[in-house]
């Protein structure tokens, strides 16, 4: 469940504003009936928050298209870069006209005294009732309910439709340089209406994985705060089954079994994107806090930085220490290795906690990357297998451990914890937040209930989606992989019907990329 | 008699052939970026901890029609501009062209040059 309005939001959000406005409150205590102004205006400054948060997610795209593409060759870029913006088409189409249903459709969290849109239902369950709810219904297509009333459902579903779109795009990555377009397009549908919004209901919708805190007493139940599992790791699972049911590139691997490196067509162009995903990540993390009036947006885009930095050098000096130089392709992976690992336990940890997990990330990213190219011999040409579903994965079990119990008391309200779970009190009888194993014996709870949310992430998410690859392999005429000859040419012509780069020479056959 | 002399060149070296064939009076040049090998070899790197090897070097080639009694300046100005003394330097050769025609006013050979 991402972070809904504390109880007493609204009153700390009114005193901050009308700090210094003395005359302002003069009317306000005059005024009964008509709309608190005040109120109005911290809860539109709020919604502000999020379609900021939702436009620096957007522009995530930009850098996924240019980190991906970069690191492809150059007779496929026509390819990789349509897969990247087409994915948004067909995923948020999508999302809009069923996956928004599925995932939040029947969800309503009591905020008492917030009137704040998105709480409110457009429906009902549609499989499961009370704390075991596994897909919502209503709200197809932003109709119905209470939709028309507030700006806040829109809001939140077009922050969520972002969110969405970072999962849909990640096995474009894994999958590129030899997937066929018709097959993408139809996981950009399967993604955005189905696949995304499952794990999103279960965790994020206050489905039976939010709720494991309430039924089998496990902490606060599966807690991501901006989805290092329900966006990334789901999204590099389906990665990787996709990349394993492709297989690898044609001369990825020698006659010898041997990995052979085929360098991207444009470090720089990757690097930047790897610059533009960093910045769009804060909106990513920070505006997952959903409302201003909560300051721990500024701890979380701290700590966000803190991680992507020891992430990249970490990745950095670890690559340079395997192979003697410090490969850029690795730096960057390394740096949005720190980025995801930080994603759900960003506003739960200290920043010296932020840090070690970064560090970890890097290291886990490289060994990832060399392991899954080298032993495993899955090709994931971006490395999204190790950057998103490895660090996705850590990311959500490092919030079971450096949790420091701060943040998430009475989240929903008296007595009512981080994903509406009873509040948890100390030995002091205090009331905690959100806590792991190293603040407290209820961290233990804590701690399975991620790794219940990240068995669930591997055995079905990855489960489904592999199913889904198979089954694409029958619908296609000749399987979801193009043709050999396409490929060695190269699938800007075959498949797009127009070149990347149409006035250089020496692209369209990839000269010198070492492919017989 | 027309000959065509051929350099291959390090990239790095283009500038200084150029001026130094401006300074002997040549009238044109043709230049093209290729790739290749030689003596020199290739080398193997590492990228995304996968090795591969860079066997074709990018070099610079570069073209110069000249007459018979100029061809020997013309390969010794090539070989003193861009020559560093290293492995890689590059080769010259010159072949006769048995034919030439400035498209413009249709004149032949020697005239063409």
């Amino acid at each position: 469940m991402k972070r809904l309005a504390l109880a007493g939001a609204v009153a700390g959000a009114a005193t901050l504003v009308l700090t210094g406005v003395a005359s302002a409150q003069e009317t306000m205590e005059t005024t009964t009936a008509a709309p608190d102004p005040f109120v109005l205006f911290s809860q539109n400054t709020n919604l502000l928050w999020i379609i900021v948060g939702a436009s620096l997610v957007m522009f995530m795209q930009a850098g996924f298209a240019m980190l991906e593409t970069g690191f492809i060759r150059a007779k496929n870029a026509a390819h990789t870069m349509a897969m990247n913006i087409a994915v948004f088409a067909t995923g948020a189409t999508a999302f809009f006209i069923v996956g928004y249903g599925l995932m939040f459709g029947g969800y309503s969290a009591n905020v008492p005294g917030f009137d704040w849109g998105y709480d409110h239902a457009l429906g009902g369950p549609l499989l499961g009732s009370g704390h075991w709810v596994f897909l919502w219904q209503g709200g197809w297509a932003l109709t119905g309910g209470k939709f028309a009333a507030s700006g806040a459902v829109a809001g939140y579903f077009l922050y969520m439709l972002a969110f969405m779109d970072t999962a849909a795009t990640i096995p474009t990555g894994s999958m590129a340089e030899r997937w066929k377009f018709k097959s993408f397009v139809l996981w950009g549908l399967f993604c955005g209406a189905l696949y995304y919004p499952l794990f999103g209901a279960w965790t994020w919708g206050g489905g039976w994985l939010s709720q494991l805190g309430n039924t089998l007493k496990l902490g606060n139940g599966y807690v991501d705060f901006a989805g290092s599992g329900v966006v990334h790791a789901v999204g590099g699972v389906a990665a990787l089954t996709g990349a394993l049911v492709l297989g690898p590139r044609i001369g990825k691997y020698g006659k010898d079994g041997k990995a052979r490196g085929i360098p991207g067509h444009s470090i720089a162009m990757a690097g930047a994107g790897t610059l533009i995903l960093f910045f769009g990540w804060f909106g990513f993390n920070a505006a997952s806090t959903l409302q201003i009036a909560d300051g721990q947006f500024a701890v979380v885009a701290a700590n966000t930085a803190i991680a992507a930095a020891l992430g990249g050098m970490t990745g950095m000096l670890w690559v340079w220490k395997r192979t003697g130089k410090p490969d850029p392709a690795m730096i960057m992976n390394g740096l949005l290795a720190g980025l995801v690992a930080i994603t759900a336990p960003c506003a739960f940890v200290d920043p010296w906690a932020a840090g070690l997990i970064g560090l970890i990330a890097g290291i886990i990213v490289v060994e990832v990357v060399f392991f899954v190219d080298q032993k495993v011999k899955i090709d994931d040409p971006v490395g999204a297998i190790g950057v998103h579903f490895a660090n996705g994965i850590w990311g959500v079990l490092a919030l079971g451990i450096f949790a420091n119990g701060r943040y998430g008391v009475d989240a929903l309200g008296a007595g009512l914890g981080w994903n509406g779970t009873t509040t948890h009190l100390d030995s002091a009888g205090a009331a905690t937040g959100v806590t792991g194993v190293l603040y407290g014996s209820s961290g233990w709870g804590q701690l399975a209930a991620q790794a219940i949310g990240v068995l669930v992430i591997v055995v079905v998410m990855g489960g489904i989606s592999f199913a889904f690859f198979k089954l694409s392999q029958k619908v296609f005429k000749g399987g979801i992989r193009s043709d050999a000859a396409d490929e060695i040419a190269g699938l800007d012509i075959p498949e797009m019907g127009v070149l990347a780069y149409p006035d250089f020479s020496g692209t369209h056959e990839g000269l010198g990329a070492s492919v017989e | 008699m027309v000959n065509l002399v051929t350099a291959v060149i390090k990239p790095h070296k283009l500038e200084e052939v150029k001026d130094a064939l401006k300074a002997i009076d040549m009238p044109g040049m043709t230049v093209d970026e290729v790739k290749g090998f030689g003596r020199q070899g290739g080398h193997t790197e590492t990228y995304r901890g996968a090795e591969y090897k860079v066997d074709l070097l990018p070099k610079v080639k570069v073209e110069v029609l000249c007459t018979e009694a100029d061809t020997d300046r013309v390969v010794d100005t090539i070989m003193n501009a861009a020559r560093t003394d290293k492995i890689g330097d590059g080769k010259i050769w010159v072949t006769p062209v048995s034919k030439m025609v400035r498209i413009r006013t249709g004149e032949r050979d020697g005239d063409a040059l």
